[in-house]
C-alpha cells in the first residue's frame, strides 16, 4: 500500500464520521430532481414525443425569423462579451495592481449586475441611452441611434456579463509570482513584452473562461436587452423575447424547438467553460 | 555595479510609467461609471424627480401594493426553501467525499446556466393549458400558470445555486475537525451544527440569503413567462416596473425600481462585509500562527 493511499483511506474514515450525509444527500438529490431535474425532462420529453424532425426544422431552424434572432443574440453575446474581456481584464488589473481614490468602492460595485434586477438595469440603459437621454443626447446630433439599436442591445448585454470577467481575472493575477515579471524584466524585457509573452498567457485560461461566462449569461439574457432592444422582428429581436412570443400565441412547439437550440448553446457553453475551469486549475499548479 | 543596474531595471520595468497608470485607471473607471454607477444613479434621480410626495405615492396604488405583496410572498416561499437546500447541499458536497461530486455542483449550477425564458417554458410545458398536466389541473380547479403558484415555482427555480454556491466552497475550506472534536466531547449531531459549523459559515449564509432574496424579488423573465400580466393579479413587482414603464409613468416606474435597486446595494455591502470579515479573520489566523512560532 502506498503511503498516499494509506492516508487517502484515513481521510475517508474521517469525514464519514460526521453524522447526516444520508438526510441531506436525500433532501439535496429529492429538491433537485422535483425542481430542477424533472422539469427540465418535461422539456425533453415534450421535444421528443410532440415535436416531429419536419415540425423542428420549419420551426427552429428554416425560418427566416429565427435565424435572424439566433444571428443577433449569438453575436450580440459575443461581441459584448468581447468588450468585457477587454475593459474586465482592464478593470481587474487595476484592482490588483494599483491603489487609487474609489478603488473599494469600484471592487464592491463590479458584483453590481448579479443583485440588480435585469428590468431595472433594462429601464435605466434604455433611459439613459435614448435620444433625449443622459448619454443618448449626446450621440443624437451625430446620427447614432443607441437604444432601440443594435448598439443598445451590446450595451446591456456587456452589463450583465461585467462580473464574469473581472472576478475569473482578479484571483489570477493576485496569485501570479512577481518573481516571474521581474525575471522577464531583468532579462531585457519592456513593460509591454513581459505583459505579452509572461503576464498574459499566465492569466489566459482564466480570461477564456471569465469571456465563456460571460458569452454563456448574455445569450440567455431576457430582461435588461427586452427593454432596450425595440424588439423589431428580423433587427432588433432575441431568441428568448421569440419564445415568449410563440408562448403567448400558446405555440408550444414552436417556442419549445428554439428553446431546445437554446438550451443545447448552453449546453455546450456550459461543457467549454468546465473544460477551461479545469485547465486553468491545471495551469495554476 | 551590473548587478545593481539589472535590478534597479527591473524594478523601473516591472511597473508601469505614471502616465500608463492614469490611463488604465481612468479606462476603468470610465467603464464601471458609465456601465454600473450612471444606471444606479439614474434610477434614484428619476424615482425622486417629482418630489418625495410623489415618490411615496407610487407605492399606493392598489395595483402596486398587489405587486409588492406577490413579490414578498414568493421571496417568502423560495428564500427559506432555497436556504434549506443549499445548507444541505453544501453540508453533503463540503464534508463528505463521493463520486459524481463535480456531475451535482453541475447541476445545482444548472438553473444560473438556462435562459430564464426557458425556466419559464419548462413550467408552461408541465403545468400550462396545452401541457402535460393541463387538461388533469383544469379538470381539479387547480391553477398554476398565470397564477400565484407559478410565480412561486419559477422564482425558486432560478434561485437554487446561490446559497449552494457560497457555502459550497466554504464549508470544504473549513475541512471537519472541528465537527469532529465536538462528536468526540459528546455533542450531538444537532449541537455539532448549531455550535460549530453555524458559526463558522455564518457571514457566507447570510450573503447567501440576502443575494438569493434580491434575486427572488427581482427576477423578470422566468415570471415573466408564467405571469400571464393579470394586473392587480399576478403582478410582482419587476413586472410592475415594466407595465408602468410602458405607460410612460416614468416617476412611478423608476420609484418601484428604486426599491429593488435599494435591494441590489444592501446585498452589495453585505458581501463587501462578508469579505472583509473574512480577511481579518484570516490575518488573525496568520498572526497567530507567527506568535505561535517565534516566542
Amino acid at each position: 500500500m502506498t503511503p498516499s493511499s494509506v492516508i487517502q483511506r484515513v481521510r475517508l474514515k474521517q469525514t464519514s464520521v460526521l453524522p447526516g450525509f444520508g438526510l441531506s444527500m436525500g433532501f439535496t438529490l429529492f429538491y433537485l430532481a422535483l425542481l430542477v431535474l424533472i422539469p427540465l425532462g418535461g422539456l425533453v420529453l415534450f421535444t421528443g414525443t410532440r415535436i416531429t424532425l419536419d415540425e423542428f426544422w420549419v420551426k427552429a431552424i428554416a425560418d427566416p425569423r429565427v435565424l435572424a434572432s439566433y444571428r443577433l443574440s449569438l453575436g450580440g453575446s459575443f461581441i459584448a462579451a468581447l468588450l468585457n474581456a477587454v475593459f474586465g481584464l482592464i478593470v481587474a488589473w487595476v484592482l490588483v495592481r494599483y491603489e487609487f481614490p474609489g478603488k473599494r468602492f469600484m471592487d464592491a460595485i463590479v458584483d453590481l449586475p448579479f443583485a440588480l434586477p435585469t428590468a431595472v438595469s433594462g429601464i435605466a440603459l434604455t433611459t439613459l441611452y435614448v435620444h433625449t437621454g443622459w448619454i443618448g443626447r449626446w450621440f443624437e446630433p451625430l446620427g447614432i441611434q443607441i437604444a432601440y439599436a443594435w448598439p443598445g442591445i451590446i450595451i446591456a448585454l456587456t452589463l450583465i456579463g461585467l462580473p464574469f470577467v473581472v472576478r475569473t481575472v482578479q484571483p489570477a493575477l493576485e496569485g501570479l509570482e512577481p518573481e516571474i515579471e521581474e525575471a522577464a524584466a531583468s532579462l531585457g524585457a519592456t513593460r509591454w513584452q513581459t505583459f505579452v509573452y509572461v503576464t498574459l498567457p499566465t492569466v489566459m485560461p482564466s480570461l477564456l473562461t471569465g469571456f465563456a461566462l460571460a458569452f454563456a449569461r448574455a445569450v440567455g439574457e431576457f430582461g435588461s436587452v427586452y427593454f432596450i432592444a425595440g424588439n423589431m422582428p428580423y433587427k432588433t429581436e432575441i431568441a428568448p423575447l421569440l419564445i415568449l412570443i410563440k408562448l403567448e400565441q400558446f405555440d408550444y412547439v414552436g417556442a419549445t424547438a428554439i428553446g431546445v437550440v437554446m438550451l443545447i448553446v448552453a449546453f455546450v457553453l456550459l461543457l467549454i467553460i468546465n473544460l477551461l475551469q479545469w485547465w486553468s486549475r491545471r495551469h495554476q499548479l | 555595479m551590473d548587478e545593481n543596474l539589472s535590478a534597479f531595471r527591473a524594478i523601473r520595468s516591472n511597473t508601469e510609467s505614471a502616465l500608463a497608470r492614469r490611463i488604465l485607471i481612468g479606462t476603468a473607471l470610465t467603464f464601471i461609471g458609465l456601465f454600473l454607477f450612471l444606471p444606479l444613479v439614474l434610477v434614484f434621480s428619476y424615482a425622486f424627480r417629482e418630489g418625495f410626495g410623489m415618490y411615496l405615492f407610487s407605492f399606493t396604488t392598489p395595483d402596486a401594493v398587489s405587486a409588492i405583496r406577490l413579490t414578498l410572498v414568493a421571496a417568502a416561499i423560495a428564500v427559506p426553501l432555497n436556504t434549506l437546500f443549499g445548507v444541505a447541499a453544501a453540508w453533503a458536497i463540503g464534508k463528505f467525499e463521493f463520486k459524481g461530486k463535480s456531475v451535482l455542483i453541475t447541476l445545482i449550477d444548472l438553473p444560473f446556466a438556462v435562459s430564464p425564458i426557458i425556466a419559464g417554458l419548462i413550467f408552461v410545458l408541465l403545468f400550462g393549458s396545452l401541457g402535460w398536466f393541463g387538461p388533469w389541473l383544469r379538470d381539479l380547479g387547480i391553477s398554476i400558470i398565470f397564477a400565484t403558484p407559478g410565480i412561486v415555482i419559477a422564482t425558486m427555480f432560478v434561485t437554487v445555486p446561490f446559497v449552494a454556491r457560497e457555502l459550497i466552497p466554504l464549508m470544504q475550506a473549513q475541512g471537519t475537525e472541528e465537527e469532529q472534536s465536538a462528536l468526540t466531547l459528546g455533542a450531538s449531531g444537532f449541537q455539532t451544527f448549531r455550535h460549530v459549523t453555524l458559526p463558522n459559515i455564518k457571514w457566507g449564509l447570510i450573503y447567501g440569503v440576502i443575494l438569493t432574496n434580491a434575486r427572488a424579488m427581482g427576477e423578470f423573465g422566468a415570471v415573466s413567462v408564467v405571469s400571464g400580466h393579470i394586473r392587480g393579479q399576478t403582478n410582482t413587482m419587476p413586472l410592475h416596473i415594466e407595465i408602468l414603464y410602458n405607460d410612460y409613468q416614468m416617476t412611478a416606474a423608476f420609484a418601484v425600481a428604486s426599491l429593488l435597486a435599494f435591494l441590489a446595494v444592501v446585498t452589495l455591502v453585505i458581501k463587501f462585509m462578508v469579505e472583509w470579515k473574512a480577511h481579518r479573520d484570516r490575518d488573525a489566523a496568520a498572526r497567530r500562527v507567527e506568535q505561535g512560532n517565534s516566542p
